[in-house]
């Protein structure tokens, strides 16, 4: 069974011609622009070091990683448009994980060893 | 109006469409996952010895991590258009992103090394405290995944090669180009936890 990937999407519509630049046109590059800003202000959170608030710093540091871990998933893997479930299931993992680091990072160095 | 044509396809083939194949999910959810735990143990054992750690972390260039959060976030995007080159049937197009997404992995691995190395040179290795065993097992961890993904990279560069592909030789494209975005998003994570967290 050999199906032209082309073919078994676009019922029958081939376009003229395909160049990088109509690839690019997407929302996923809009998304790699934020997510080279986002590690840029991470960057200059994180290496402040005159910073007051260095708990500050760091819970926005690690909320932003999540923020971005979710659009890698949703606009580079694809999830956005994945069956329901598949996408259920990563975005619990960034919430969950995301959440359980933020708390473990605050409350963990009041708690006994 | 090709542009337009070609969007509502690449919308009609979002809707409700598994990129790669269920099988290749269990194993990236699992690797997460697993990964996930690494992180929490982390925060835990740096709960017990703050000092410790937040003096070990100041000893990182904190240069590297961006670079190579910069070089994994760019050989993604090659990915991604790389996959949807081969859609298209442009296999120039996506030998050229596959090739460039190699390139950028091979840079990670290059400054990896310039750094582990840097470090061992200062005597900074895994038994010197929690922090560096974990620093070490981690980022190691990380760049094991990492070499998988290259040899991914490989296959998406002979598939790309080839004229024609079966759905199911395209749903493994797509699992591959999958595995690969999630080395990037493991280092998306990694980075801060090592480098920023004070």
């Amino acid at each position: 069974l050999t199906i032209n990937s082309e073919f078994k999407e676009s019922s029958g519509t081939l376009p003229a011609r395909t160049t990088l630049r109509n690839l690019l046109r997407a929302r996923f590059t809009v998304v790699w622009f934020f997510l080279i800003a986002a590690t840029l202000v991470s960057w200059r959170l994180g290496s402040a070091h005159g910073i007051s608030n260095h708990e500050l710093a760091t819970v926005t540091i690690l909320v932003i990683a999540f923020i971005k871990v979710r659009f890698v998933g949703m606009d580079f893997m694809e999830l956005r448009g994945a069956p329901r479930a598949l996408r259920l299931a990563f975005e619990m993992y960034c919430l969950i994980v995301g959440s359980a680091l933020v708390i473990i990072y605050v409350i963990g160095p009041m708690t006994p060893n | 109006v090709h542009d337009s044509a070609q969007s509502l396809n690449d919308r009609r083939v979002a809707v409700r469409h598994t990129p790669g194949e269920i099988g290749m999910w269990i194993f990236i959810l699992g690797d997460m996952t697993m990964f996930a735990v690494c992180f929490i143990l982390f925060l835990i054992y740096r709960s017990r010895n703050v000092a410790v750690f937040n003096e070990s972390a100041t000893r990182l260039n904190s240069i590297f991590g961006v670079i190579n959060t910069l070089l994994l976030l760019t050989s993604s995007i090659g990915v991604v258009v790389g996959v949807r080159a081969i859609r298209r049937r442009v296999n120039i197009i996506a030998s050229g992103c596959f090739v460039g997404a190699f390139l950028c992995g091979l840079g990670f691995c290059l400054l990896k090394s310039l750094e582990y190395s840097d470090k061992i040179h200062h005597g900074i290795t895994p038994g010197a405290n929690d922090f560096w065993m974990y620093f070490y097992l981690l980022t190691g961890l990380h760049l094991f995944h990492l070499v998988m993904g290259l040899g991914g990279l490989s296959y998406l560069f002979m598939k790309s090669r080839q004229p024609f592909l079966t759905v199911r030789q395209f749903a493994f494209v797509e699992g591959v180009g999958c595995f690969w975005h999630m080395v990037d998003l493991l280092w998306i994570v990694l980075f801060p936890l090592l480098y920023f967290v004070r």
